[in-house]
């Protein structure tokens, strides 16, 4: 065993790779108690990552068995059902998930062109003494607190988006079958208005990511295009954004994953109305994470609070799923650099 | 048109419109910053650190002492308890399980509870914790907090980790350490700036964190210390205050409004500082 030890280093080139590299060497005298640390440390820190792991497994088991008498009191049908009644102990959770839907589809509308610009922006156009600054600007977008858009939503954007609201049913709406989309009072608040919200809220992580994997892109293949002549634009259309497809979805998804799960900014515009006319998008609605935070304060513990958490595993689930999706797509992006490198 | 100047034209709308979407970015940004400035400055006043928040009708317009109070205590609290449980399973991914299965298990799920919904963290914090007790506290407050926190120091403090070449590991190995002298003598000390400045990324990040509070501290009129009962805290009483109809309670939010968003940028710009110069 000593002996395969020593020989080792000498051997296989795979010791060179990080892989062996930070095995630490064995020490044969003295197993003192440094080496009893050694072991003590490994299962600490292995502990902690476990603390991790159970926090997840934790979160599903809680919230499924906190919501068990609404799933089994209302089980499937619960999805598709509109009512809403507390007093009455209907609950049906249709009217939130559209609303999440929703305005999670504008906000990507929005916020994936705009993000895709600003990472144009950021890696082809903008003179290298002002990339970083403009990219930490963009950054402080995402560090402001829900909160603060919520309320500057409320107060400021959402008086002033009213005024405009005539102005796209003159225009947008005169589109057929889209019209229905815009049509409708002009009050401001709304789904309409929750995403775009949403939409400003979720630009800096995706702009962050498409910035990111358009920066890997080899240098080598853009050279090569603009060699031939290709314009900064047929570069970046037809060199840069397929080389990075992944990844670039892989960002959509994670701002999706944001919108989704994302409460304060979109419970102080959407209008926290639990009924729904039409299909217009000035209508105000509710979303599942404004249903929770305008109403389990004051929910008579009991089924409520359980349709409640039945609407909070439902977020989670949906988000885990989005999530994880984006997260295997960049996994793959970056095990693909691996491997060309 | 032929086909070469047709080509410049669209390069040309398109990196306009690449350009516009940056101002588009730098408008919002300017536009939340300067309202937050200009309702928040002229909100400020002693009284805010000094008075309780109001009750409904109060004659006095009174002040936010109660809910900076409970804030601090909470994002304090929530700081203290969640990084060094971050910083030890960051410790794990980055010497130990950088290969294993649970290395790269634990890796995944931490990079999707970074983005999961802060109110699902609430939710779960109340059914084991507040729906068990059966009160609202600052303790459950402090701990949701902490659940945020986790993630956001293991991700950092891993990636800080791997920043430190492998060849000074071997370095030290070579001298006779053990691996955990080797950790927390050499490979900690090395990114120490890097993993202090995913705590105050965390900390910023739970300073406006409202959604998971709600469920767990709740909110309290009064000044109270007592972990063990509903607490006052900043993002509450800006939810609160904001969705009345009072101008005065107005006015306090926007002043509350201005010392996160303060507080939050300092950090942050404080952070980037602090990470640059260790590069």
């Amino acid at each position: 065993m000593s002996a395969q030890a020593a020989a080792e280093p000498t051997g296989s080139p795979a010791t060179e790779t990080g892989r062996m590299a930070v095995v630490p060497p064995r020490k044969p005298e003295k197993a003192s108690s440094a080496a009893l640390g050694d072991v003590l440390f490994h299962n600490l820190t292995r502990a902690f990552a476990l603390i991790a792991l159970a926090t997840l497994a934790g979160i599903i088991v809680s919230l499924v068995w906190a919501a068990w008498p609404s799933l089994v009191r209302y089980g499937a049908a619960f999805v598709w059902t509109s009512e809403w009644n507390p007093p009455a102990e209907r609950f049906g959770a249709l009217i939130p998930i559209y609303g999440t839907l929703v305005t999670s589809a504008i906000a990507l509308v929005i916020a994936v062109p705009v993000s895709f610009g600003i990472a144009l922006f950021l890696t082809e156009l903008s003179p290298a003494w002002l990339r970083r600054p403009l990219g930490t600007a963009i950054e402080l977008l995402a560090a402001i607190p829900s909160i603060v858009y919520g309320m500057w939503g409320l107060l400021v954007f959402a008086p002033i988006f009213a005024q405009s609201q005539p102005f796209l049913s003159a225009t947008l709406g005169r589109i057929p079958l889209l019209g229905a989309l815009f049509d409708g009072p002009p009050i401001g608040i709304g789904l309409l208005c929750a995403g775009i919200i949403l939409a400003i809220m979720i630009i800096p992580f995706i702009a962050a990511v498409m910035r990111d994997v358009f920066e890997v892109t080899p240098a080598m293949l853009k050279e090569s295009a603009y060699g031939v002549g290709a314009t900064t634009w047929e570069v970046v259309w037809n060199v840069v954004l397929p080389h990075t497809r992944v990844g670039v979805i892989g960002g959509v998804m994670l701002g999706l994953g944001r919108a989704l799960g994302e409460t304060m900014a979109v419970t102080f515009v959407i209008g926290n109305t639990n009924f729904l006319e039409g299909v217009s998008l000035f209508l105000p609605g509710n979303s599942i994470t404004s249903a929770l935070a305008n109403e389990f304060g004051e929910a008579a513990p009991g089924i409520h609070t359980a349709a409640l958490i039945e609407l909070g595993l439902i977020l989670f689930v949906i988000t885990f799923v989005v999530l994880a999706f984006s997260k295997l797509l960049l996994l793959r992006l970056a095990k693909g650099e691996g491997t060309q490198a | 048109m032929d086909l070469h100047r047709r080509r410049y034209l669209v390069n040309r709308i398109a990196l306009t419109l690449s350009l516009a979407a940056m101002a588009f970015g730098l408008v919002w940004l300017l536009w939340i910053l300067w309202t937050t400035f200009r309702l928040g400055v002229s909100g400020l006043s002693l009284d805010l650190f000094t008075k309780m928040t109001p009750p409904p009708g109060a004659s006095e317009p009174g002040g936010l002492a109660n809910a900076i109070a409970g804030s601090l205590v909470m994002v304090g609290l929530g700081t203290l308890v969640g990084t060094p449980v971050g910083i030890l399973a960051g410790v794990y991914l980055a010497e130990y399980g950088r290969f294993n299965w649970l290395g790269s298990v634990t890796r995944f799920i931490n990079d999707v509870l970074l983005s999961a919904p802060s109110i699902v963290i609430g939710l779960f914090v109340y059914a084991v914790y507040v729906a068990q007790v059966g009160s609202f506290s600052g303790l459950a407050g402090a701990l949701s907090l902490a659940l945020i926190v986790v993630p956001v120091v293991v991700r950092t403090t891993e990636n800080m980790l791997l920043l430190v070449p492998d060849s000074l590991r071997e370095a030290v190995y070579a001298l006779g350490a053990h691996k955990w002298q080797v950790i927390m003598k050499v490979t900690i000390r090395a990114s120490k700036a890097g993993i202090l400045t995913g705590i105050l990324l965390a900390v910023a990040r739970i300073a406006g964190e409202t959604a998971p509070l709600l469920f767990t501290a709740l909110s309290n009129q009064f000044w109270s210390m007592d972990l063990g009962k509903p607490m006052a805290n900043l993002p509450v009483t800006i939810f609160k205050f904001a969705m009345s109809p009072f101008t005065d309670w107005q006015s306090l939010a926007w002043a509350g409004v201005f010392l996160i968003t303060l507080g939050v940028l300092a950090i942050n710009v404080a952070a980037r500082v602090l990470f640059r110069e260790k590069r």
